[in-house]
């Protein structure tokens, strides 16, 4: 019989096919385990029939479709599973929208979007897959965009 | 083309098609630039010239153009005599002068500012430099001058000398330049370097970018050579500054190697990167080149305001 490493979850969200290493990335971008008190269950470097992926298994919670839209900015392949008494209610692909709002500060610490000025950050995708974005502002383009997260 | 209403931001934000209208249409400022012709097509306008950081030539040729089209300007140079001073955003500035003018004209230390602007106001917002951002209308002035004196802009060898990381008319020329696939070769020191991101702009374009540090073999067969100043407060520390600034100089010695149609472009001020007595050959096109900005930001307001000549 084939084992198990994480049970399967009776209600929750599985993110499936995160770019392996990523997972803790992912974490913190949905805020776990901080903003929620579910169960999460992490596994890295998992083989599959594309090579090693991470998966995040979180308890008790569906996603939204903006913490979705968070995910792809580093995981872009990954698939969110909406389980349901064990079963999968929901799949669907992570995309990135063509815009980015509120969720990433811009890199260049003289841009506008980072002075008091009563603007959200905001970003033009220029690539979803790999993900390239663009301050609306400054038109700086983040290299590492898992550690502008706001 | 219709450009009732829009903002000027970033060069980027205009097709070769456009750019080459705007041009077109600067041309037919220039007698009415110059005082020879009268139009007062923005008689009862009124401009709000918002300037958060110095300016001269910007300012100046802003509120000149504004002058020789009829309309009226209000606004600071100073930011330290405005509410600004007690901690106002400048979305809340900019609303205000919204409330009050045609058209706003600014500039603003922070990148992203006339962009920010835009947002918070109704009528068109022109970008006259946002920090070490983008600066439109110079690049738009700094082709009208090279269109102006060479009859094209393609087809030939451009030479971009001095501060390319800090200096913000070089990226925005860059871009533009690519556009219209002139050739392209940048001098600088090697902390003042090109941007990779703006290089590989160029590429997109299919503009491949020499770089050297040799000035003498790169202006050799140039077609204009574009100086720019080393910026001391783009500077992180004073350091920097001081082991760069006067590296290259661009002087009467050096016109020697150069073609006899080389044009010397400088946005301005300059410091000492151009000797004085450059000015007297007839290389020197810098003067001419700020006077441009006059039309140039004529053209502009009269398609933004939608009134034409």
């Amino acid at each position: 019989m084939k084992e198990l490493k994480i049970p399967p979850i009776k209600d929750g969200t599985v993110i499936d096919h995160i770019t392996a290493g990523n997972a803790v990335k992912v974490l913190h971008i949905l805020g776990i385990p901080k903003s929620s008190s579910s169960i999460v269950s992490v596994a890295m470097n998992v083989r599959s029939r594309l090579g090693k992926k991470d998966i995040v298994k979180v308890e008790n919670r569906e996603l939204d479709p903006h913490e979705v839209n968070k995910i792809a900015l580093i995981a872009p392949k990954a698939t969110i599973n909406i389980i349901r008494d064990y079963e999968v209610a929901e799949k669907h692909n992570v995309e990135l929208p063509d815009e980015i709002v509120g969720i990433v500060r811009c890199s260049n610490p003289t841009c506008v979007s980072n002075s008091s000025e009563p603007v959200k950050s905001r970003f033009i995708v220029m690539s979803k897959d790999p993900p390239r974005i663009r301050c609306y502002f400054c038109e700086r383009e983040p290299e590492d965009i898992a550690e502008r997260i706001i | 083309m219709d450009f009732k209403g829009k903002d000027i931001i970033s060069i980027k934000d205009f097709s070769k098609k456009e750019i080459n209208y705007i041009l077109n249409y600067g041309k037919t400022m220039v007698p009415y630039a110059k005082g020879e012709k009268y139009t007062d097509i923005l008689k009862g306008k009124v401009l709000s010239s918002l300037f958060f950081e110095p300016s001269t030539r910007t300012r100046l040729s802003f509120e000149s153009a504004m002058n020789r089209l009829g309309g009226r300007i209000v606004g600071f140079a100073d930011p330290t005599a405005t509410s600004q001073k007690k901690g106002e955003s400048l979305a809340d500035t900019v609303r205000m002068a919204d409330s009050y003018s045609d058209v706003i004209v600014v500039r603003h230390p922070h990148e992203g500012a006339a962009r920010l602007a835009a947002e918070f106001a109704d009528v068109p917002v022109l970008n006259a430099g946002d920090g070490a951002g983008r600066h439109p209308t110079q690049c738009l002035l700094d082709l009208f001058t090279i269109l102006m004196e060479k009859k094209r802009i393609g087809k030939n060898k451009i030479v971009l000398l001095g501060d390319l990381k800090y200096g913000r008319t070089v990226h925005s020329l860059a871009y533009a330049l690519s556009l219209y696939g002139t050739e392209l070769t940048f001098v600088s020191p090697e902390s003042l370097k090109m941007p990779k991101e703006v290089v590989q702009e160029c590429r997109g374009f299919g503009v491949e970018p020499i770089s050297t540090s040799n000035l003498e073999k790169a202006v050799k067969d140039a077609d204009v050579l574009y100086v720019t100043r080393i910026q001391r407060e783009r500077f992180p520390d004073a350091e920097e500054y001081n082991r760069v600034v006067g590296t290259y100089k661009v002087d009467v010695d050096l016109m020697k190697y150069v073609k006899k149609d080389l044009i010397v472009m400088h946005p301005l001020p300059r410091v000492t990167e151009i000797d004085p007595e450059v000015d007297k050959t007839p290389h020197a096109l810098y003067f001419k080149q700020a006077f441009n900005g006059v039309p140039v930001r004529m053209a502009l307001l009269s398609l933004v305001m939608g009134e034409r000549l």
